[in-house]
């Protein structure tokens, strides 16, 4: 099999094995609208600036909570059995594909819910999706990665936490200038420079994790 | 005195740029006043840092194609001291903008950006306390560090220049070099970088010697 077939028959996996628990994928979306509903109910009417802040806040528990899993089923011989049918690229590639797909899921359930219970104040709404888009890429990419290496060190909460914490924080400050344009009614040729940063960092996370993914897959 | 050349000459360098520094001519200008001359002491703290999380990154790089212990040993205590340099840094920085700014932290992208790139290297050190396996542990750090690194040269250098900050050289402002150093200022200031540069390598290399030294120690 070439990359790209193991690629997909390591989605194929992944997606068949979360359809037949259901578990995580229910349990991250119950995650979202109960945090959504906690703010609601101590915030009650929010300015623009704290209902965009606060919604890519709770992007950012749900996406850490969802990610930290990625690499919980692939130990012990499990591992090793993959280890020896599939290289590491299509491993980690098939995650961060899998990964971005169950990200732009989440976010979107979110930001529905999040637009039904506070009133949406996004001017452009283009631009806020564009936003959504590419911050669920974006948190794909960096905590899939992250996720590989806290799983090496006893997938500990913890140090996921504070090894994912500062890398996101980069791209957390560009996704929430982009958004804040999008509320105020800015258009998608304004904000060039913000979505080129973001798809520049996206590219250099990825070609990062594939080149050091193999080296971290060998135990 | 083969090997010793640039010690000597850091020491050398750093003294002279503390005595030309305080007492020598600095232009006078508004707000900065006399406090121009922390630009001698702050910005090299930032080169340094940026040099030994350079030296950090190519061991790392190294540990992982070859797996030699000592490698991982000169990327560790590089970050270790590259953190000293950073703390020097912030310290310097606070002092000047109480006086310029008239507060010690604002929300400035540069200051936030160094502030979260120190808890970026802070996290790495964790990360290694957190593994016990010495291989493992190893491996597992050299990959973070590796993959930490391009994310903080944006969070220093590429945020600020996007957004509005006060500090110079970020959010459009020019740099010192550009406008405020006279040419008294300018050989004195590329002194004291390389002097520092030096004295952090030095600082890192003695510490990376402790290190192998404990390490026989205990391997016995």
């Amino acid at each position: 099999m070439n990359l790209l077939e193991q690629v997909k028959t390591l989605i194929y996996k992944d997606v068949v094995l979360e359809w037949r628990s259901k578990y995580a994928i229910n349990s991250i979306l119950l995650y979202v609208v109960s945090t959504v509903f906690v703010c609601y109910q101590s915030f009650k009417s929010v300015d623009t600036i704290v209902w965009n802040t606060l919604f890519w806040i709770i992007l950012l528990f749900a996406a850490i909570n969802a990610m930290s899993r990625s690499f919980i089923q692939e130990t012990g011989p499990r591992q090793l059995y993959y280890y020896s049918i599939v290289s590491p690229k299509a491993i980690i590639l098939a995650k961060i594909i899998y990964n971005s797909v169950l990200m732009i899921l989440l976010s979107s359930t979110a930001f529905i819910i999040y637009n039904l219970i506070f009133n949406s104040q996004a001017e452009n709404l283009a631009v806020y999706c564009l936003a959504i888009l590419l911050g669920s890429i974006s948190f794909a990419t960096v905590f899939t990665m992250v996720a590989g290496i806290s799983a090496k060190a006893g997938n500990n909460s913890t140090i996921m936490a504070i090894l994912s914490f500062p890398v996101i924080i980069p791209l957390l400050i560009v996704l929430i200038t982009l958004s804040q344009n999008a509320v105020n009614g800015g258009s998608i040729a304004t904000n060039w420079a913000d979505i080129a940063v973001l798809l520049a960092i996206n590219i250099v996370t990825i070609a990062i994790s594939l080149l050091l993914f193999p080296y971290l897959w060998r135990d | 005195m083969r090997k010793r050349w640039w010690k000597i000459l850091g020491v050398v360098m750093v003294a002279s740029t503390i005595i030309g520094g305080l007492l020598g001519p600095v232009p006078v200008l508004p707000i900065l006043n006399e406090t121009i001359r922390n630009v001698y002491f702050h910005v090299p703290m930032w080169f340094t840092m940026m040099v030994l999380y350079l030296i950090s990154l190519v061991y790392s790089i190294k540990y992982l194609n070859t797996g030699k212990r000592e490698y991982d040993f000169m990327a560790v205590e590089a970050v270790n001291t590259g953190i000293v340099f950073c703390a020097c840094g912030l310290m310097t920085g606070m002092l000047w903008a109480n006086i310029t700014w008239g507060t010690p932290w604002t929300n400035d992208p540069q200051l936030n950006g160094a502030a979260i790139a120190t808890l970026m290297y802070l996290a790495y050190l964790v990360l290694r306390n957190a593994l016990e396996e010495e291989q493992k542990r190893a491996k597992i750090s050299a990959i973070y560090n590796i993959f930490a690194f391009p994310i903080m040269i944006v969070l220093i250098y590429i945020l600020p220049k996007m957004n509005d900050s006060l500090h110079p050289g970020s959010g459009g402002n020019s740099t010192f070099g550009d406008l405020d150093m006279d040419n008294y200022m300018r050989p004195v200031f590329y002194t004291a970088v390389i002097g520092w540069i030096l004295i952090g390598c030095w600082i890192a290399t003695l510490r990376y010697r402790i290190r192998i030294i404990e390490d026989k120690r205990n391997s016995f």
